[in-house]
């Protein structure tokens, strides 16, 4: 028994099975994509200012990996066009490079992005507290945020002297022996807008001291885990789906270069149609991207 | 023309020698790839969760019928034994501190609610009138071999088998299943069983269940298109494609692009519920006292929107109910032109509707929330699309109640099923019009008005079209007839119950009783809705006999399998589309012979023929060039 048109176009359709399984499936992404993104527009619509953050992310990083990205992408076609003219050692070189390229963006995402989240602390102070750690926000005062008609701040960030307490239910102080740059000088024109996480991780200010009574603190404070505000919540389900995506992708690559590549021998134009699917959920993976960068990293 | 074939039949068997083998028992019946299989296996599964979710029901009904009084001695036990004090109570005699038994805790009662919708609608109905009938008989009805990608199929049929093990599971963590409604509407959705393992608790095992589930149905869906696309006969033309199979098509769509946000969403509530995210929590949500479950305040960074879950889950949820049903009527059309020997009445105008009701189905989601205070602008939007949903579904309803007239009625069991679902779904269809208007809705919305009105649509509505389905294709998959007499009954007995189950319903929520409440409104509600109250009783007598006459059909079921009346015939009801031009049971690879259609679905009592139907493989008896252009 076999399945006619796996590999030769229906005539009257124009379409081979896979290609258009790919494209009913991309459908499906689309609008689980856009079911997140429709979350993302939620969240961000009915978040106070103060609470949507900006400038989090490290821009120049990002912009790298979108590169490697659709360098990717690019050299998907490429691998597809090599062997569509079965020339398959350039097709084994291309499709190298798409599945190290899909590799760097994961290792990028895993090794620098997520991990920079987890060993920053961030805390929300009741409105009813702020007073107390104005020295801190900048929002009093005629040089303050309040002041020159900017919404106000409530958040300290930086780095716990002992990331016990913070756990510790039966500790009721945390204290920060190294905050960010824009708690330590609030009223800089360059702190204008949350910048959270400096932009090259480095600049803490060691050696000064806040002390922070938890019960100030609005719940949920700690590590920048998706549970600090939406934002992060956002940032992490929407790029780690993303994420699970290209890894699949990666698989997927990393099989037709290997053993998959076999088919080569025995039904090249097959092989053909296999990486011109997965190119067609490469370039989704590709896309879905561009639209996560600017919503993340610049917006 | 028999020469021909019988050499046709020896030129595929040299075919099939070097790459077929007869698959062993894993292949052939666990990990099968053959889409009959997997569709007998969809049915099955599904079949036992349908009567797994009635059981849970009939439980409920005890509980609003006779509040928290001990549940008889033998069911206690046996309940108690499997679903333990999480569900059940232990009820102490007073005054002599003795044991008398199990009842239904408030809890308890909230778990089976809950399981009871989530097993019906998407482990029960979907499986089985989707996945299952259309992955049996959509392919013999194109006249296709198999699947377009059957691996594809046999990893939909084990995502679903994951999603139904887990579900199952989450009955025996600490705590129990899910207990927040079908719908699991957070807040209450997102706190519910926090107190218990950070994973292995009923709410977080839904949500993980469901994501199993939405993606098996996503990977049937994307099967099932390309099937229909790609793989039709040669001569199977879109006008010449039996309804059913439009119908499916349809379902497929509707799920492929409907299912995903309810996808992000359970993604978003599982982010909820173990990161301690505020996707649907709002600012400043106080739940006991600003205080979880487990003593300690709720770990939420707030500015999250439960409305934004009953937007993604309605959204999804407003599709699924015409997934639920138009496999339903798909099935209903194909047994009436076949029992009524007459072709169906406006096959080009139930298309259209069929491609009107999909489309208009994705914008009338929010008349399911016009509690959620949406304003007077948005409400008329849903108000009208919803009122303009009604008319394709009327044309469709109005097509198969003509095309029954004037044809040479077969009251068989299969056309019994299919004929009493035209004014089951009726009655369902238009009690939901006056919900359309969100002045009504207000008064109307949580009753049990509500739960009449939906199931009187996916009850004795898609669940007779099932049964119907059953008994139809039954000697297809099984080379046995099941037996008449025992049909008829079952017929009967469930046509009478379900109805003294579903109609006092209306009368009982137009009154105000309200769907929620575990005693049936006895401890505080006598005042205002009291003398409904006395249905609560006569109305769960109906639904244990509903139960009690189900067990006839799973004994005809099983009997038949065996004992039933063997097939003399391919084509037992003389019908015309392709399934039944195969073998009985059709082997792996369907067709014995080229196949080719020549003519529409539905060919009876075609003038001048010699018999009153016309196979769709049935060349025109004097037209040479035709066959030739077609076979080219």
């Amino acid at each position: 028994m076999e399945i006619p048109y796996t590999v030769r176009p229906r005539p009257d359709t124009g379409l081979a099975n896979p290609k258009l399984g790919i494209w009913l499936f991309i459908a499906s992404e689309v609008m689980l994509f856009g079911g997140l993104f429709a979350g993302y527009i939620f969240m961000r619509l009915g978040a106070e200012p103060w609470m949507w953050p900006h400038g989090w992310l490290n821009v120049p990083v990002g912009t790298f990996n979108t590169f490697v990205l659709i360098f990717s992408s690019v050299t998907v076609i490429l691998s597809w066009e090599a062997l569509k003219m079965r020339n398959f050692k350039a097709y084994k070189w291309w499709l190298f490079l798409t599945w190290v390229c899909g590799l760097l963006f994961l290792i990028i995402k895993l090794s620098y992005e997520w991990p920079n989240k987890f060993n920053h602390f961030g805390a929300y102070i009741k409105k009813e507290a702020a007073e107390k750690y104005e020295e801190y926000l900048g929002n009093e005062g005629e040089d303050g945020r309040l002041a020159r008609g900017q919404a106000p701040r409530l958040f300290i960030s930086g780095h716990p002297k002992a990331w016990s307490d913070v756990k510790d239910p039966s500790m009721d102080k945390i204290v920060l022996a190294a905050i960010d740059d824009e708690n330590h000088t609030p009223k800089s024109a360059e702190n204008d807008r949350a910048h959270f996480i400096p932009r090259d991780m480095v600049h803490l200010h060691e050696g000064h001291e806040v002390v922070l009574d938890k019960k100030d603190l609005v719940n949920g404070f700690g590590p920048f885990y998706p549970r600090l505000n939406t934002y992060l919540a956002c940032y992490f389900m929407i790029t780690g789906l993303h994420g699970l995506h290209v890894l699949g992708g990666v698989i997927v690559f990393i099989f037709f270069w290997g053993p998959g590549s076999k088919l080569y021998k025995t039904n090249p134009e097959q092989l053909c149609n296999r990486i011109e699917v997965a190119g067609l959920f490469w370039h989704l993976v590709d896309l879905i991207w561009i639209f996560v960068f600017p919503i993340f990293y610049l917006l | 023309m028999a020469h021909a074939a019988a050499a046709h039949t020896e030129h595929g068997h040299d075919d099939h020698a070097h790459d077929h083998h007869e698959p062993g028992f894993w292949r052939k019946w666990v990990f099968s790839t053959d889409h009959k299989m997997i569709g007998i296996q969809y049915i099955v599964t599904g079949l036992a969760f349908l009567f797994f979710g009635f059981g849970l029901m009939m439980v409920m009904r005890w509980s609003i019928a006779h509040g928290s009084d001990v549940l008889p001695g033998f069911w206690g036990n046996l309940l108690h034994g499997i679903f333990g004090d999480a569900v059940f109570d232990k009820a102490v005699d007073p005054s002599t501190k003795a044991m008398v038994g199990y009842s239904l805790s408030t809890q308890g009662y909230n778990v089976f609610g809950a399981m009871h919708g989530t097993i019906m609608v998407f482990f029960g109905i979907v499986p089985i009138a989707f996945a299952g009938f259309g992955n049996f008989v959509m392919p013999l009805q194109i006249g296709a071999v198999d699947m377009a990608f059957p691996r594809l199929n046999m990893a939909s049929f084990w995502s679903f088998f994951i999603s139904c093990v887990i579900m199952v599971w989450s009955f025996f963590v600490e705590g129990s299943a899910a207990k927040s409604g079908w719908t699991n509407y957070p807040p209450l959705a997102g706190i519910a069983d926090q107190s218990h393992h950070a994973v292995l608790n009923g709410g977080t095992l839904w949500l993980l269940g469901m994501v199993f589930n939405i993606t098996s149905s996503l990977l049937g869906a994307v099967n099932f298109i390309t099937t229909f696309v790609q793989l039709r006969a040669p001569g199977m033309t879109w006008g010449r494609l039996p309804f059913f199979c439009w119908a499916q098509f349809i379902t497929a769509y509707l799920l492929l692009l409907a299912f995903p946000p309810l996808e992000s969403a359970a993604i978003m509530n599982l982010f909820d519920r173990v990161f301690g995210s505020s996707f649907f929590m709002p600012t400043g949500l106080v739940v006991n006292g600003a205080v979880g479950p487990d003593g300690q305040p709720l770990l939420f960074s707030g500015g999250g929107s439960p409305v934004l879950w009953q937007h993604l889950f309605w959204f999804l949820a407003h599709p699924e109910v015409y997934v639920l049903i138009l496999p339903g009527i798909g099935m209903v059309t194909e047994i009436i032109a076949c029992n009524s020997r007459k072709p169906i009445w406006g096959y080009k105008a139930m298309v259209g509707g069929l491609f009107t009701l999909a489309f208009l189905s994705f914008i009338v989601w929010a008349h399911h929330m016009y509690m959620t205070d949406m304003g007077p602008k948005v409400a008329a939007f849903f108000q009208t699309t919803t009122i303009l949903i009604s008319v394709p579904s009327v044309i469709l309803l109005t097509a198969l109640l003509l095309s029954l007239w004037g044809g040479s009625l077969r009251f068989n069991t299969p056309m019994l099923f299919a004929a009493a679902f035209l004014p089951m779904f009726g009655i369902g269809g238009l009690t939901g019009i006056p919900l359309a208007f969100n002045a009504v809705d207000l008064y109307m919305h949580d009753t049990y008005y509500i739960i009449a009105h939906f199931h009187y649509v996916v009850a004795p509505g898609t669940i007779f079209a099932i049964f119907a389905g059953v008994y139809h294709w039954y000697p297809k998959a099984c080379g046995r007839m099941m037996n008449e007499t025992l049909g008829k009954l079952h017929f009967w007995g469930s046509l009478v119950a379900i109805n003294c189950l579903f109609m006092p319903m209306f009368m009982q929520g137009m009154a105000g009783v309200h769907r929620r409440w575990w005693d049936g409104g006895k401890s505080a509600y006598e005042a205002t809705v009291g003398p409904w109250l006395d249905w609560n009783l006569k109305i769960s007598y109906a639904a244990w006999a509903l139960g009690a006459v189900q067990l006839i059909f799973v004994f005809n079921f099983c009997w038949s399998m065996i004992r039933g009346k063997k097939v003399t015939s391919d084509n037992p009801w003389q019908a015309t589309t392709l399934e039944w031009d195969t073998p009985t049971p059709p082997p792996h690879g369907n067709f014995i012979k080229p196949i080719t259609v020549y003519r529409g679905p539905y060919e009876y009592s075609v003038p001048g023929e010699d018999k009153d139907y016309t196979p769709q493989s049935e060349p025109p008896r004097d037209s040479k060039p035709l066959e030739a252009k077609a076979h080219a």
